[in-house]
């Protein structure tokens, strides 16, 4: 992530959500599970933690765009649930620019969760377990996007 | 003029050892995945593969290892402590933050070599303690308990030789360093018997309407606004009813910040600052370093002339627990 970009804390208008929980939810599922998938198969998530989430039921809820995804991992593989028959074992839901500032590491999950920006329901520990796992990724520098030179 | 302290950063990960490397730490300090240390989270922590990047990696930058096995020994398992020792000095460790004066003893007599460090949980708050541990195990430094003054901390050092690292960041709790048990008194786990203050099988954070509840092993800590600021699951931070009354009845969550303090603290001769957080993100280790870098060589350039920049206390207020700093007990008048 290039140091000079910053995400900035925004939410979007009350009728985004509205509007947003009318359209179907299954693409964010599809995307966020093909992106966990990518992290597997570069065997960036380590093995012994992964076994900790297995069958466990997760849902990410994007409150100011009303779009929600819910997915399991099971198998060596995560997958997309999209009619969730039970209550998560763990969920999170908070504003976009909170999960883009999570996942850009902008900010910390623990400042977000002090601050009332992230919340974290469930089970606890699953929760510590993802929040790890994830900390302790190397992410692959991306390569540079010639996007404002072209 | 007093040397710069060093500045001792937290590694929970490898990503955060190396956010701390790049940030400007001088060391940072790390535990094995186990109950050896004091942050034993799910998830968290090195094992040898990792801790032996880590160690390349911050060595080869010309910074130093520091590494926790400040829990104490558990009966019928001392062996499990002393192979941590043992494997920290494989590692090729700059030195050990230990507690226990059993693994004191341990660690002087296997590897005499070895530098070893008095772990805050160690309890030490007198020059006596302190000089006690440099006689019999040849304790090189020692980290303070964050409830002395800052008065008390320079008299300690006036009377030792031992070198002293003082708190400078990171959460507070109700600091009876080493010797709380009241996770225990919750949950019958605590940091000096399995390594984690309220382990997070035990917690549970409760949405409502309005607001939000945060449960020990079932018992209610808190219960937080829809915009109050939370803290995390400890009873020392919980909100309890006293006399028909309910508040803080032990401590708020807050967090320490002696930015203000840079120049005293340089001045009487603290050997290194600790920033507190290794269950914290590598995006929190990176703000925090990178801040309190920017500080120190402030300080460093020109003591006289140092004031707090506003941008300094901005980024650190906004990654504290509780949203509120304090300067802890540096500067209470009680002794």
């Amino acid at each position: 992530m290039n140091g000079n970009f910053t995400i900035p804390k925004f939410k979007l208008p009350d009728f985004v959500a509205s509007l947003g929980q009318k359209l179907p939810q299954w693409p964010h599922a599809l995307v966020l599970v093909g992106a966990l998938n990518a992290a597997l198969k570069m065997k960036l998530l380590p093995e012994s933690e992964l076994a900790m989430l297995e069958d466990k039921l997760f849902r990410v809820r994007v409150l100011d765009t009303g779009g929600e995804a819910s997915y399991t991992y099971r198998q060596g593989l995560f997958r997309p649930v999209f009619r969730p028959e039970r209550d998560p074992d763990l969920a999170f839901a908070a504003n976009l620019s909170a999960f883009l500032q999570l996942l850009a590491r902008q900010e910390d999950p623990d400042t977000l969760f002090f601050n009332r920006e992230l919340e974290i329901t469930g089970d606890t520990e699953l929760g510590l377990i993802v929040k790890n796992m994830l900390d302790a990724v190397e992410w692959p520098k991306l390569p540079r996007l010639p996007l404002a030179s072209s | 003029m007093s040397s710069l302290p060093d500045l001792v950063c937290p590694a929970g990960s490898l990503p955060a050892l190396k956010a701390a490397v790049d940030n400007g730490a001088d060391a940072v300090y790390l535990g094995y995945k186990n109950d050896t240390n004091a942050r034993n989270f799910a998830g968290l922590n090195f094992d040898a593969k990792s801790m032996a990047e880590g160690v390349r990696y911050a060595h080869a930058k010309g910074r130093e290892v520091l590494m926790a096995i400040n829990t104490f020994p558990q009966a019928g398992r001392t062996a499990d402590w002393h192979a941590a020792v043992d494997g920290a000095v494989d590692q090729g460790v700059d030195a050990i933050i230990l507690a226990d004066i059993g693994l004191l003893d341990y660690a002087t007599r296997k590897h005499p070599q070895q530098r070893l460090h008095l772990s805050v949980q160690g309890s030490a708050t007198s020059y006596e303690a302190i000089n006690f541990c440099q006689r019999e195990f040849g304790v090189r430094r020692a980290v303070l308990p964050r409830v002395l003054t800052l008065a008390q901390v320079e008299h300690v050092i006036k009377n030792t030789s031992v070198e002293i690292e003082v708190f400078g960041f990171g959460s507070l709790c109700v600091m009876n360093e080493g010797r709380c048990w009241l996770s225990s008194y919750a949950c019958g786990e605590s940091p000096n018997t399995v390594g984690a203050c309220s382990p997070a099988k035990y917690v549970k954070w409760d949405k409502k309407p309005g607001a939000m509840e945060t449960r020990l092993n079932g018992i209610l800590i808190d219960r937080f606004g829809d915009d109050e600021p939370a803290g995390y699951p400890t009873l020392c931070k919980g909100r309890f009813e006293v006399q028909g009354e309910i508040y803080y009845a032990l401590e708020e969550p807050t967090s320490l910040n002696v930015l203000e303090l840079l120049p005293d603290i340089i001045k009487i001769g603290v050997k290194a600052i600790k920033v507190e957080g290794r269950q914290r993100s590598p995006t929190y280790v990176a703000q925090v370093t990178r801040t309190l870098r920017a500080a120190l060589d402030a300080a460093r350039d020109s003591a006289e002339r140092f004031h707090v920049k506003p941008v300094w206390q901005a980024e650190l207020a906004k990654v504290s627990e509780g949203s509120q700093a304090t300067l802890g007990a540096y500067n209470r008048p009680w002794r």
